[in-house]
C-alpha cells in the first residue's frame, strides 16, 4: 500500500494515470484501464492481452438485453405506443372528442381506419388519446406499488419479530378487504381525479409484492454474505438496500411488469363499473366498457381495437421485464 | 508475552441458547487474550464452540443467544456496546473472514464492487481512489490482473481466488484484528498453503493480529503463535504452539495429536490411526465433572474426573490446562 501512496505524492501525473481504470462506474473508465494495461500497486499481473476480456457491468447488461429478441421487439413496440399516444396531438387524424352524429358508427375504412362509434368519433384518435391515461396509470401504479411493497416486505422480512408481525398483519388487512369496494368508496370520497385512481390502485396492488419480498428477504438474510456484510460493519439499511435487494431484482422486475398489466386491466374494470375515468376523458378500459353492448354484433370492432391495445401493451411490458430480469442476472452467462 | 497491552481480552465468556430441553451451553466460561500482531489458533472439533466464540466477540449472535462474561477490545467493552457503535468497529477494527467464500460473497455484485463496498461502509473516498484501493487489495492477496478480475462476479472465480477475495474484503480497512473462521477448510491443500501464505503476508504488511479458527492442527502448527484447544464449549488447553505440540498437558489434545497421520512414525500393529473413542457430549446434558472424562483414557473412575469440573490453571509458564492430572500425566511423557 505504501509504495503506491508514495508514487502518488511524488508524481501526480502518474497518479492520475493510475486512476484511469475506474472499477465502480460505468464501463468507460475500466475499459481504458484495461487497454492501457496498467497494473498499479505491484507487478504480479500479466497486463492486458492475458486472461479473459473484462467487460463492464453496463456492457454485459446491454449485451444480454440486446440478445433477448422478444424484449427488444417489445421495447420498440412499447416506445411506438408511448410516442403515438403521448404525441396524439400530432398523430391523431381527428380530435379527441370530435363528434359526427350524422355519420354514426361505421366499420373500419379508408378515412376512419379503426371505424367510428355511435357518436361518430374516430376510434383511432380516441384510442391514441385513451392510451395516454392507460399507460400513465399502468406505469405509475406499478412503480408506486412495487416501491411500497418492496419496502414493506424487505423491512418485515429483515427485522422479523414484532416489526414483521405488525407489517404483515397490516398487509393482511389490505388483502382481505374487497378491492372493488375500497376502490369505489375511495373514488367516491376523494373524487375521480386521475391521481386518485392511481393512488387507490397502488394501494390495492402492493400487498402481493410485499409478501413475496418478505419471503425472499427471509431466506436471503440467512445467507452468509449478509452475515459477512454485518461483520463488515454495514448498517441494516445498507444491508437491505445494497446487499439483499440486488439479489431480488428478478422478482421485483417480474412483479412490476405484472402490476403494469394488472393496473391497466383493473382500471378498465373500474371504468366499466362507472367508478373510473369519467367522460369526456377516456382510457382503453373505458372504451371497452363503452363498447360492451356491441359484443356479438357487426360493431364488435369497437371492442377489438382497445382490447388489442391493452393486450399489446401488457405483452410488451412483460417481455421487456423478462429481458431486464435476464440481463440483471449475473449468472445468465456472458455475451 | 511482553509488557504490551492485549488487543482483545475475553473473560469468562459464556453463550447459551435456550432449547426445549434446557439451555444449550455453546460456550462455557472461556477466557483468553490476543496480543497485538499475534496469531492465535482456536482448535476443536465441530460443535466445540469455536465459531460461536468468534461471533460473540463481534456481537453477531442471534438475539436469542444469552451471552455473559466480558469482551474488551482495546479496553472497550464490546458486549454492552450499542449496535450503532459496534457497526463502527466491525469491518474497520475487527474484521472477519468466512469459511465458505462462495456463499459469503454476494452473487449480485462483481468482486471489485464488493471490495469497494467494504471500504465505503467505513470511508467516504472518491471513485478513482476507491478503484485504486480495490486493485491494491486484490494485488496484495495475490490475484493476477486485478483490473480485469475486479470486473468479474464471484461465480467466475475459482475456490482459492474467492477465498482470497474474501480476505481482500476483510482487510479493506486495515483492521487491528482479523478473525478467520475456518478460512481454508473448503480448499485443497495446495490452495490452502497459498491462502495461509496470504495471511502471513498480510500480517507482515498490516501488522494486524489474527485469530484463526480451524479443526486442522496442521494449519495451526504452520501459522499460529499460540493455540487454544476447545472441547464441548470449554477451553481445555491454551499454550504456545510449540508447547502444545511437544509438551501436551491435556489428554484431549494428546488424543487429537495422536490421531494425526504421521510420516515419521511407524503405523501400529493394526495399521490404523489412533482415534478418540466415543462421541462429543451433548451441549445440553453435559457429563458431570470433566466433560471429557467419558472418552478420556486417563480418567480415574470414581474420582475427581467424574465429580469435579477441572479448573483451567497454569501448569507451566504460559501454559494453561483444564485437567486434574495435567502434572501427573504429562510431566514426564512426551507425545512425539
Amino acid at each position: 500500500m505504501i509504495p503506491e501512496e508514495e508514487i502518488r505524492r511524488t508524481d501526480p501525473d502518474l497518479s492520475r494515470r493510475m486512476d484511469t481504470g475506474g472499477i465502480i462506474g460505468t464501463g468507460l473508465g475500466a475499459q481504458a484501464g484495461v487497454e492501457l494495461g496498467l497494473e498499479p500497486g505491484g507487478g504480479s499481473g500479466g497486463g492486458s492481452g492475458t486472461g479473459p476480456v473484462a467487460r463492464s457491468q453496463w456492457q454485459l447488461f446491454r449485451r444480454r438485453f440486446l440478445r433477448h429478441r422478444m424484449a427488444l421487439i417489445s421495447l420498440v413496440v412499447l416506445a411506438l405506443l408511448i410516442v403515438g399516444c403521448f404525441g396524439a396531438t400530432f398523430f391523431a387524424p381527428y380530435s379527441k372528442n370530435g363528434q359526427d352524429l350524422l355519420l354514426g358508427p361505421v366499420s373500419p375504412n379508408g378515412t376512419h381506419w379503426f371505424g367510428t362509434d355511435e357518436l361518430g368519433r374516430d376510434q383511432l384518435s380516441r384510442l391514441l388519446y385513451a392510451g395516454q391515461l392507460s399507460i400513465e396509470i399502468g406505469i405509475t401504479v406499478a412503480l408506486l406499488s412495487t416501491i411500497l411493497g418492496t419496502a414493506m416486505g424487505a423491512i418485515a422480512g429483515y427485522f422479523g419479530r414484532t416489526t414483521d408481525q405488525a407489517l404483515m398483519r397490516f398487509t393482511d388487512l389490505f388483502l382481505i378487504v374487497p378491492d372493488i369496494a375500497i376502490l369505489a368508496l375511495a373514488l367516491a370520497y376523494f373524487g375521480q381525479a386521475n391521481i386518485t385512481i392511481i393512488l387507490v390502485l397502488a394501494g390495492i396492488f402492493w400487498m402481493g409484492i410485499a409478501r413475496v419480498m418478505r419471503g425472499q428477504v427471509l431466506s436471503l438474510k440467512e445467507k452468509e454474505f449478509v452475515e459477512a456484510a454485518r461483520a463488515a460493519g454495514a448498517s441494516p439499511l445498507r444491508i437491505i438496500t445494497r446487499h439483499i435487494l440486488p439479489n431480488t431484482i428478478g422478482t421485483i422486475m417480474v412483479d412490476a411488469t405484472l402490476a403494469v398489466a394488472a393496473a391497466i386491466i383493473t382500471e378498465s374494470t373500474l371504468s366499466f363499473l362507472g367508478f373510473g375515468v369519467q367522460p369526456p376523458n377516456t382510457s382503453w378500459g373505458k372504451m371497452l366498457s363503452d363498447a360492451e353492448g356491441y359484443v356479438g354484433t357487426s360493431k364488435a370492432y369497437l371492442l377489438y381495437f382497445p382490447g388489442f391495445a391493452i393486450l399489446l401493451t401488457v405483452l410488451a411490458v412483460n417481455f421487456v421485464g423478462d429481458g431486464l430480469r435476464d440481463a440483471f442476472d449475473p449468472q445468465s452467462g456472458r455475451g | 508475552m511482553t509488557g504490551l497491552d492485549p488487543l482483545l481480552v475475553v473473560e469468562h465468556l459464556s453463550v447459551e441458547f435456550p432449547t426445549d430441553d434446557g439451555a444449550l451451553h455453546a460456550v462455557d466460561d472461556v477466557s483468553f487474550a490476543v496480543m497485538p500482531h499475534e496469531t492465535l489458533g482456536i482448535v476443536g472439533e465441530s460443535g466445540s464452540g469455536k465459531t460461536v466464540t468468534s461471533m460473540a466477540v463481534l456481537g453477531l449472535l442471534p438475539t436469542r443467544a444469552r451471552v455473559s462474561g466480558a469482551v474488551r477490545f482495546r479496553g472497550q467493552d464490546l458486549l454492552g456496546m450499542r449496535e450503532k457503535d459496534l457497526e463502527k468497529i466491525r469491518g474497520a477494527k475487527i474484521a472477519m473472514v468466512f469459511q465458505d467464500a462462495l456463499t459469503a460473497l454476494n452473487p449480485a455484485y462483481t468482486v471489485g464492487d464488493q471490495i469497494a463496498e467494504a471500504v465505503t461502509v467505513h470511508n467516504q473516498i472518491g471513485r478513482d481512489a476507491l478503484a485504486t484501493r480495490v486493485r491494491e487489495l486484490l494485488t496484495l492477496v495475490g490475484i493476477p490482473n486485478p483490473s480485469e478480475r475486479a470486473e468479474q462476479f464471484p461465480h467466475e472465480y475459482s475456490g482459492g481466488m474467492r477465498q482470497r477475495a474474501m480476505i481482500a474484503m476483510s482487510i479493506a480497512n486495515d483492521p487491528d484484528l482479523l478473525i478467520a473462521d475456518e478460512p481454508t477448510t473448503a480448499l485443497d491443500v495446495t490452495i490452502q498453503a497459498q491462502v495461509l501464505e496470504v495471511f502471513g503476508r498480510i500480517q507482515e504488511r498490516t501488522e494486524s493480529a489474527i485469530i484463526i479458527i480451524t479443526h486442522d492442527l496442521g494449519v495451526v502448527a504452520g501459522v499460529a503463535d499460540r493455540v487454544m484447544v476447545m472441547y464441548s464449549g470449554q477451553q481445555v488447553e491454551l499454550a504456545s504452539v510449540d508447547d502444545l505440540f511437544y509438551n501436551t498437558r491435556h489428554p484431549y489434545t494428546a488424543g487429537l495429536l495422536a490421531s494425526l497421520p504421521r510420516l515419521d512414525r511407524r503405523a501400529d500393529k493394526a495399521d490404523r490411526l489412533h482415534r478418540i473413542t466415543g462421541q462429543p457430549p451433548s451441549l445440553v446434558f453435559r457429563p458431570s465433572g470433566c466433560s471429557f472424562h467419558p472418552r478420556c483414557p486417563e480418567a480415574r473412575i470414581g474420582g475427581l474426573c467424574t465429580e469435579v469440573v477441572p479448573e483451567l490453571r497454569e501448569v507451566a509458564q504460559g501454559h494453561l490446562s483444564a485437567c486434574h492430572f495435567a502434572q501427573d500425566i504429562f510431566g514426564v511423557e512426551r507425545v512425539s
